[in-house]
C-alpha cells in the first residue's frame, strides 16, 4: 500500500483512540462526584420526579463500565441527555416540553463555528503575511517593532484585550456593538457586525501566536542550503520565495494554522463571555458555574473532539505536504 | 463607509510618499547601493511609520476637553499611554545604568548586553515581588475592608466626585481599589508562582525520569501526557473544578484549582523536560558515565540538570505566564481565586461596567483597566525577559 | 597558462562576520588571482575562510558576515559596486557554486532535471526540453549511472555520490566560464570520493572552465589544482604552482602540513599464540531491533597492541564498539576480557569489569560535560574507581594533566568551552587514562581535528601505550591513520570481516578486492595519483560500481 495512506490511516487510528481515552477521562472525572450529588445540586427545590430522574440518568446501580459505555453510545447518536437545570425547571414548572442538551448546544454551537469562522478569516492572512514579512525583513525596525507588538498581544489576558477593543470601537467610537445581539433569524450582515468586536479580540490573540510561529518556521527555512543554492543560480527573489520556499513552507505553515485554531477553541470561552456571545463557550461557563453536569460532559467532549481534529488535521496536511513522503525511494 | 473611503485614501497618500521617498533617496545620494535596490515594499514601510508617527504626535499635541470642558476621551487615553511608555521607558534606562554601575563583574556585563525591553522586564518584576512581599505594609487598606463610600471615582478630585483618601476610587461595596489592586500583587501573583512551581517538580523530575530510564516508564508517562495534552487546558480545568466544588469551596476551592492547573501544566512541562533531557541523555559524557557504572541519581542531578538549567528557566518564565493568565481567567470567569482575597481578573469582571463611562469620564473607565493592565504588564515583562535569555542561549543572530 | 586573460581579479579583500553586536575579522586583506580555464585550490584548516573566500569570489555573502575592504572584479565586472539585478545575471549563468552538502542543497520539492533546467530557463539560454536533453548528457558525462531516467527523480531517491555529481552538472547547465566548487567530496566516503573526484575534473577539461576547488584535503587538491593557494586564520601562508608547492614548500606552516603523513610507528613483533588476547570479541551477531548489522564478527586484541578497524560509514565499526562496551548486548556471541567471558549488557558488569574498558569519543565537544570544569571531569573516575578524595585525588588528577602535556595548574579550573578541540581530546584521553584500563576504544578520535593537532594526539596515544601497556581498538576510516599507529588491521564491510590481520601484510598485496578498492582509493600527495590510476583500473572500476561489481 502506499506509504503515505498507511501512516494517514494509523494517525487517523491513533486520533480515534485518542477521542475514546478523552471521553473515558471525562467521564470518570465526572463519576467522581459523591452519589447524592444530584438530590444535593438540585437542593431544597427538587422535586422528587426530577431527582428520580438524573437517578435513572446517572444509572447509578449499574457498574461503572456499563455506565460507561451506554453514555458514550448514547453520545455517538446524538443524545447528549437532559440538563439537570431544564430537569428542574421541568419539574417546578410543569412545563410539558423538554430541551434536550443536543437541542440547546446545536444553536449555540453554530453560533461558534460562525465566530471561529470570522476569526479564521481575519487573522489566517493577516498572520501569515506579517510573520513571511517579519522573516524576510528579520533584524529590521518592522521586525523589532511587530515582536514587541506581538508579545505584549500574546502577554496580554483576552478580557484585557476585549475591553480595550470595546473601550475604543464601542464607547468613545460608536461603530461596533458591545454587546453580541444574536437573535433567530438574524441576517448575514447583522449578524457579522456583532461577531466583529469578539472576532478582532480573537483575531488579536491568535495573530500573535501565529505570526510568531510563521516567523520561525519561514527563517529556518531561509537558512536552508537549496534556498542559498537557488540564490547562487542566479533566480530572481520572487521566484525563490515561491518555487524554491514556498512548496516547503507548507507543511510548516498548515501546522501552525491548525494548531492555532485549536488554541482559539480556549480563547472562545472568555470572549464570549465579555461580549455576551451566544455560543457554546459561555453555555459551557453557565453550565460549569450551576454544575449541569450533562452540560458540562457534552461541551467538553465537543471542545476536545475539536482540537483533536484541528491536531490530526494539522499531522495529516503536513504529511501529505512532505515530497520525502510522497515520493517513497 | 465612510471610514472606509478614508482608510483607502490615506493608504493611496502613503502609498505614492513611499514612492517618493525612494526617489528622492536616489536622487540625493546619487543612486548609492541602499536606496538603488530598496525594495518599494521597504520604502512603503518607511512612509507608513512616518505617517503613523506623525498622527501620533498630531493627537497627543489635541487638546484634552472640547470647548464645553466635556474631555475628550481618546486624545485623554492616548496621553496617558504615551506618558506611561515615556516614563517605562526612562525607568528602564536608568535602571540599566544603574545595572551596569553597580553590582559584580558578571552582573554588570550581562546589564552592559541587554536590550532596552529586558532592563524594563526585569524592572517591572522586581516592583510586583517587592509589592507581593510587602503589601500588608504598602496597601492603606485591607483587602475586604468595606468603606460607607461606594463607587468613589479615582483621580481623588473631588469636583469629579473623587476622594482622596482614596486615590483609585472604590469598588461597588465600597472597598479601596488602591489597596485591592496591591493585594492582588500577593495574591494572584503568589498563587500563580505556587503552581507554576508545583507544575515544575512534578512534570520536571518526571519528564527526567522519562528520559533517563527510556523503555516502558518513558511509553507509559508519554501516552498518559499525551491523552492529557489532548484536552484543550482551560476546558479540562473547568470540568476538575466543577468535579472539586462539589467537594470543597471558598479557599479549599482555591486550593483545589492550584492542584488542578498544576497537574494539567506540569503535563507541558513533562514534554519540555523530557526533550531537553533526550537531547542530553544521547551526549557522548552521559555514555561515558553509564559506562562508568554511575546511578540514576548522580546521572539526574549531576550530569543532566546542570545542562538544562537555561532552556528549564526560561520555560518556567512562560509557564508561569501561561499559568498566570489561566488563573486570571478562571477569575474572570468566577471559577477562579475565590473571595474574600483580592484578585485582579475578579476586579476587572466586578469593575468591568464601569467602563460604559469612558466617553465622558475617563478616569472612571481606568480602574477596570488598570486590574487588567495590571496583568498584561507583568506578563509582558516577563516574556521580554525569557525573549532575551532564549535569544542569549540560542547564541544566533536571528 | 600564464598568457591566458585573467578572469577574476581579488584585491585586498577583508571581510568580517559579526557576533555578539561586533564585528570581527574573518579575511584579513588576500588577494586572489585566476585566469581563464585555470583551476585553483584553495586549502587550509576549519576556520581558514576558505568558504567565505570562495563565495566572496561569486560577490556573494551569507548573512552576518560583510566585505568590509578590496575589490572583486569577474570579466571586468565590479562585482561589489554591480546592482543586484548585474550580479543576478551573472550568477548561474557565468559563475556557479557546487556546495559540500548536496543533500541539503537540493530543493527536496523538485526533481533533479527540473532543479537542473531552472538556471538555463531563467537566464534564456536555452529552452526547457534542450535543457534537459542537455543535463542528461551531462549525467552520462559525469558517468552516473541510468543518465537518462535518474533526471527524473528526486533528491532523496538517489545516492549523496551521485547527487554530489548531478549537483556539478546543474553547475554546468549554462557552461560557466567559472565553478566554484565548495569542498564537496568532504562528506562522501573514500571509494565514492574517487568516482566524483574523477568525473569533475574530466568536465572540467572538457568544457575548459575555470574553478576554485576549495577543500582541506590535501591529496585531493593535488589531483584537481593547477595552482594552490594556502590560507592560515583568514591570512594567505603561500600560492605556488602545484608542482612546485608540493615538492618545494616554502613556508613553515606548509611545510609542517606536508610532514602530518610521515609519522609511522614500527610494526611490532607478532604475539606468540599461546598468549591470551586482553579483548577477544568471539562470533558477535548484533542487532538494531529486527535487522542484524553485524554478522559472526570475531578478532582478538592483544596486551600492548593496537588493532585498527577499518571501513567506511554504515560498515559497523562503531557498532563493534558499542557491543564491546556492553551498549548493545550481541545477539549471538560473546566478549572475553583476559579469558573471561563479560556479561553482554553493561548494566550487568561489575565495577572492576566496567574500569578495565575504556572509551575515546570522535567529537570532544560532546563528550565533556560543558558544565563541569576539567578538575572534575577527569576526578570523577579517580574518585569512583580508586576511592580517592581531596588533596590525594587532586595529586592525581594534577599527574594524569601532566601526562597529557598539559600543564595542571593552568587547566584544573577551566570549563571544557575554554579549550581547543585538541585540547578537550587531550581532557577525553586523560579521563579514560584516570580509571587505569588495560584497553581503550578509539572512536575516530582525529576525525575531527586539524591534521597537525591529529598528529599530536596521535604520538600521545602512541608514547602512553609504549609506558602503559594499554592496548587499543582504532576505529577509524582514515588509512593515513592505520598506516601510522596500528599494529593490526580489521577491515569491515556491511557489518563482515572482510580481512585481518597485521599491518604490513594489509598494505602489502595479494589482498581481498575490497581492501584492495579502498587502499586504492586513498588519494595520495602525487599529482598524477588519479591520472596513474585511472589509466590501472578504468573509470567504471572504481568507486561504487566496482562495489557493485563485487556483490
Amino acid at each position: 500500500m502506499n506509504p503515505v495512506l498507511t501512516i494517514i490511516l494509523q494517525r487517523l487510528a491513533l486520533g480515534l483512540l485518542t477521542l475514546l481515552i478523552v471521553s473515558f477521562v471525562i467521564f470518570t472525572a465526572v463519576n467522581m462526584l459523591p452519589g447524592d450529588f444530584a438530590e444535593a445540586l438540585l437542593g431544597q427545590s427538587a422535586t422528587p420526579e426530577a431527582v428520580a430522574a438524573i437517578r435513572k440518568d446517572l444509572n447509578l446501580d449499574q457498574p461503572f463500565f456499563v455506565r460507561y459505555f451506554s453514555w458514550l453510545g448514547a453520545m455517538l447518536t446524538g443524545d447528549l441527555g437532559v440538563s439537570y437545570a431544564q430537569l428542574n425547571f421541568q419539574s417546578n414548572m410543569g412545563a410539558s416540553t423538554l430541551k434536550t442538551v443536543a437541542d440547546q448546544i446545536a444553536p449555540r454551537f453554530a453560533n461558534t463555528m460562525f465566530l471561529a469562522g470570522v476569526t479564521a478569516c481575519i487573522a489566517v492572512p493577516f498572520a501569515v503575511t506579517l510573520g513571511v514579512l517579519a522573516a524576510l525583513y528579520r533584524n529590521s525596525v518592522f521586525d523589532k517593532g511587530v515582536n514587541i507588538a506581538t508579545l505584549t498581544s500574546i502577554s496580554s489576558p483576552e478580557f484585557f484585550l476585549a475591553y480595550i477593543l470595546v473601550l475604543f470601537l464601542a464607547v468613545l467610537n460608536p461603530l461596533l456593538p458591545s454587546i453580541a445581539n444574536i437573535y433567530q433569524g438574524i441576517s448575514f450582515q447583522d449578524r457579522l457586525v456583532a461577531t466583529l468586536l469578539p472576532a478582532l479580540t480573537l483575531t488579536l490573540v491568535v495573530t500573535a501566536h501565529m505570526m510568531r510561529m510563521t516567523r520561525a518556521a519561514i527563517i529556518s527555512l531561509l537558512a536552508s542550503p537549496y534556498i542559498e543554492m537557488a540564490r547562487l543560480k542566479g533566480i530572481s527573489p520572487l521566484r525563490v520565495i515561491v518555487k524554491h520556499a514556498l512548496p516547503n513552507a507548507w507543511a510548516p505553515i498548515i501546522n501552525v494554522i491548525a494548531l492555532n485554531l485549536a488554541y482559539l477553541i480556549t480563547g472562545v470561552v472568555v470572549v464570549e463571555v465579555v461580549f455576551n456571545y451566544p455560543g457554546i463557550g459561555q453555555l459551557f461557563v453557565d453550565a460549569v458555574k450551576n454544575r449541569d453536569i450533562p452540560v458540562v460532559q457534552a461541551c467538553c467532549l465537543i471542545f476536545a473532539g475539536a482540537y483533536i481534529l484541528l491536531n490530526l488535521a494539522a499531522d495529516i496536511l503536513s504529511i501529505m505536504t512532505n515530497p520525502r513522503l510522497r515520493h517513497p525511494k | 463607509m465612510n471610514t472606509l473611503l478614508w482608510i483607502i485614501v490615506a493608504l493611496a497618500v502613503v502609498a505614492a510618499l513611499g514612492w517618493a521617498f525612494r526617489f528622492a533617496g536616489q536622487m540625493v545620494t546619487g543612486n548609492k547601493p541602499y536606496f538603488r535596490d530598496m525594495p518599494y515594499a521597504v520604502s512603503f514601510g518607511f512612509a507608513l511609520g512616518a505617517a503613523l508617527f506623525v498622527g501620533g504626535v498630531w493627537l497627543y499635541l489635541q487638546p484634552p476637553a472640547n470647548e464645553a470642558g466635556v474631555p475628550r476621551a481618546s486624545v485623554v487615553f492616548w496621553r496617558w499611554a504615551v506618558h506611561f511608555l515615556i516614563v517605562a521607558a526612562i525607568a528602564a534606562f536608568i535602571f540599566r545604568l544603574l545595572g551596569r554601575a553597580v553590582g559584580t563583574q558578571a552582573s554588570r556585563k550581562i546589564f552592559r548586553q541587554m536590550p532596552l525591553t529586558a532592563a524594563f522586564g526585569i524592572l517591572v518584576i522586581l516592583i510586583y515581588g517587592f509589592a507581593a512581599v510587602f503589601a500588608g505594609l504598602i496597601a492603606p487598606y485591607g483587602q475586604d475592608q468595606v468603606f460607607s463610600a461606594a463607587n468613589v471615582v479615582p483621580g481623588g478630585d473631588p469636583a469629579l466626585g473623587g476622594n482622596p483618601d482614596f486615590p483609585l476610587g472604590t469598588d461597588q461595596i465600597g472597598r479601596d481599589i488602591l489597596s485591592r489592586l496591591i493585594y492582588g500583587a500577593q495574591n494572584t501573583v503568589g498563587i500563580a508562582f505556587a503552581t507554576t512551581l508545583l507544575a515544575f517538580v512534578l512534570g520536571g523530575s518526571l519528564g527526567f525520569l522519562a528520559a533517563t530510564l527510556r523503555g516502558w516508564v518513558d511509553q507509559l508517562l508519554s501516552r498518559a501526557v499525551d491523552v492529557l495534552m489532548a484536552i484543550p487546558s482551560l476546558i479540562f480545568s473547568l470540568l476538575l473544578i466543577t468535579v472539586a466544588s462539589a467537594w470543597v469551596s471558598g479557599t479549599g476551592l482555591t486550593i483545589a484549582m492550584i492542584v488542578i492547573i498544576a497537574v494539567i501544566d506540569a503535563t507541558r512541562v513533562f514534554r519540555l523536560a523530557r526533550a531537553v533531557g533526550m537531547n542530553i541523555v544521547v551526549m557522548d559524557y552521559i555514555e561515558a558515565a553509564k559506562l562508568r557504572g554511575e546511578g540514576l541519581g548522580y546521572l539526574i542531578f549531576k550530569e543532566i540538570l546542570p545542562n538544562a538549567t537555561a532552556p528549564l528557566l526560561a520555560e518556567f518564565g512562560l509557564r508561569f505566564c501561561f499559568v498566570f493568565l489561566t488563573i486570571s481567567a478562571l477569575s474572570f470567569l468566577g471559577l477562579g481565586i475565590q473571595p474574600p482575597l483580592a484578585d485582579w481578573g475578579t476586579m476587572v469582571k466586578d469593575l468591568s461596567a464601569f467602563i460604559n463611562y469612558a466617553a465622558f469620564a475617563p478616569q472612571i473607565a481606568a480602574s477596570p483597566l488598570l486590574a487588567a493592565g495590571a496583568i498584561a504588564l507583568l506578563t509582558v515583562a516577563v516574556n521580554f525577559v525569557v525573549d532575551w535569555m532564549l535569544h542569549r542561549s540560542s547564541g544566533l543572530k536571528e | 597558462m600564464s598568457d591566458r586573460p585573467t578572469l577574476v581579479e581579488m584585491r585586498g579583500i577583508k571581510m568580517e562576520g559579526r557576533s555578539d553586536e561586533t564585528w570581527t575579522p574573518i579575511i584579513k586583506g588576500v588577494d586572489l588571482t585566476l585566469q581563464k580555464g585555470e583551476v585553483l585550490g584553495l586549502i587550509g584548516e576549519s576556520g581558514a575562510g576558505k568558504s567565505t573566500l570562495g563565495l566572496a569570489a561569486m560577490g556573494f555573502t551569507r548573512d552576518g558576515v560583510r566585505i568590509s575592504e578590496g575589490s572583486v572584479t569577474f570579466d571586468g565586472i565590479d562585482l561589489l559596486a554591480a546592482s543586484a539585478e548585474q550580479k543576478r545575471a551573472l550568477l548561474g549563468k557565468r559563475i556557479a557554486y557546487v556546495a559540500q552538502s548536496a543533500a541539503a542543497s537540493f530543493n527536496p520539492a523538485h526533481k533533479l532535471i527540473d532543479q537542473h533546467s531552472e538556471g538555463p530557463t531563467q537566464h534564456n539560454v536555452m529552452s526547457k526540453a534542450e535543457s534537459e536533453a542537455d543535463g542528461m548528457e551531462l549525467y552520462r558525462k559525469l558517468r552516473l549511472p541510468n543518465p537518462d531516467e535518474i533526471g527524473f527523480r528526486y533528491p532523496h531517491q538517489v545516492s549523496g555520490g551521485q547527487l554530489q555529481r548531478a549537483m556539478t552538472a546543474m553547475a554546468m547547465s549554462c557552461r560557466p566560464d567559472l565553478i566554484i566548487f565548495d569542498e564537496p567530496t568532504t562528506a562522501l566516503d573514500v571509494t565514492t570520493q574517487i568516482e566524483v573526484l574523477a568525473s569533475i575534473r574530466d568536465i572540467v577539461e572538457e568544457y575548459d572552465t575555470a574553478a576554485i576547488y576549495i577543500t582541506h584535503d590535501l591529496a585531493v587538491v593535488a589531483q584537481m589544482a593547477d595552482r594552490i593557494k594556502v590560507l592560515l586564520k583568514g591570512d594567505e601562508v603561500e600560492e605556488n604552482e602545484t608542482r612546485e608547492m608540493l615538492s618545494n614548500p616554502k613556508e613553515q606552516y606548509t611545510k609542517s602540513l606536508w610532514a602530518v603523513r610521515e609519522f609511522q610507528r614500527p610494526q611490532k613483533p607478532p604475539v606468540s599464540t599461546d598468549a591470551t588476547p586482553v579483548i577477544s570479541v568471539q562470533g558477535v551477531t548484533a542487532a538494531y531491533g529486527k535487522i542484524d548489522v553485524l554478522h559472526d564478527v570475531s578478532f582478538d586484541i592483544h596486551a600492548g597492541r593496537t588493532v585498527a578497524v577499518v571501513g567506511e560509514s554504515g560498515s559497523g565499526k562503531s557498532t563493534t564498539a558499542r557491543c564491546i562496551t556492553g551498549l548493545l548486548p550481541p545477539r549471538i556471541g560473546h566478549i572475553e576480557l583476559d579469558g573471561n567471558t563479560l556479561p553482554l549488557d553493561y548494566r550487568q558488569r561489575d565495577k572492576e569489569q566496567l574500569r578495565q574498558v575504556q572509551m575515546i569519543y570522535q567529537m570532544a565537544d560532546t563528550a565533556l560535560n560543558p558544565r563541569k570544569k576539567i578538575g572534575e571531569i577527569i576526578g570523577r573516575p579517580v574518585e569512583f574507581y580508586m576511592g580517592l578524595k581531596g588533596r590525594e585525588k587532586r595529586r592525581r588528577v594534577e599527574e594524569l594533566l601532566d601526562q597529557i602535556e598539559l600543564p595542571a595548574a593552568q587547566y584544573f579550573d577551566r570549563l571544557p568551552s575554554e579549550l581547543s578541540g585538541g585540547q578537550k581530546q587531550r581532557i577525553g584521553i586523560a579521563r579514560a587514562l584516570a580509571a587505569e584500563p588495560k584497553f581503550i576504544i578509539c572512536d575516530e578520535v582525529t576525525s575531527a581535528l586539524d591534521q597537525l593537532v591529529a598528529e599530536g594526539i596521535l604520538r600521545l596515544l602512541a608514547d602512553l601505550q609504549d609506558e602503559l601497556g594499554l592496548s587499543y581498538m582504532f576505529i577509524t576510516h582514515d588509512l593515513a591513520t592505520v598506516r601510522s599507529i596500528a599494529d593490526e588491521v580489521v577491515v569491515m564491510k556491511d557489518g563482515n570481516v572482510v580481512e585481518q590481520g597485521p599491518k604490513t601484510d594489509m598494505f602489502q598485496p595479494p589482498h581481498h578486492p575490497y581492501t584492495d578498492l579502498l587502499l586504492s582509493s586513498v588519494p595520495e600527495m602525487d599529482p598524477d595519483w588519479l591520472s596513474t590510476l585511472l589509466a590501472e583500473r578504468g573509470a567504471d572500476n572504481i568507486g561504487d560500481a566496482a562495489v557493485d561489481k563485487m556483490a
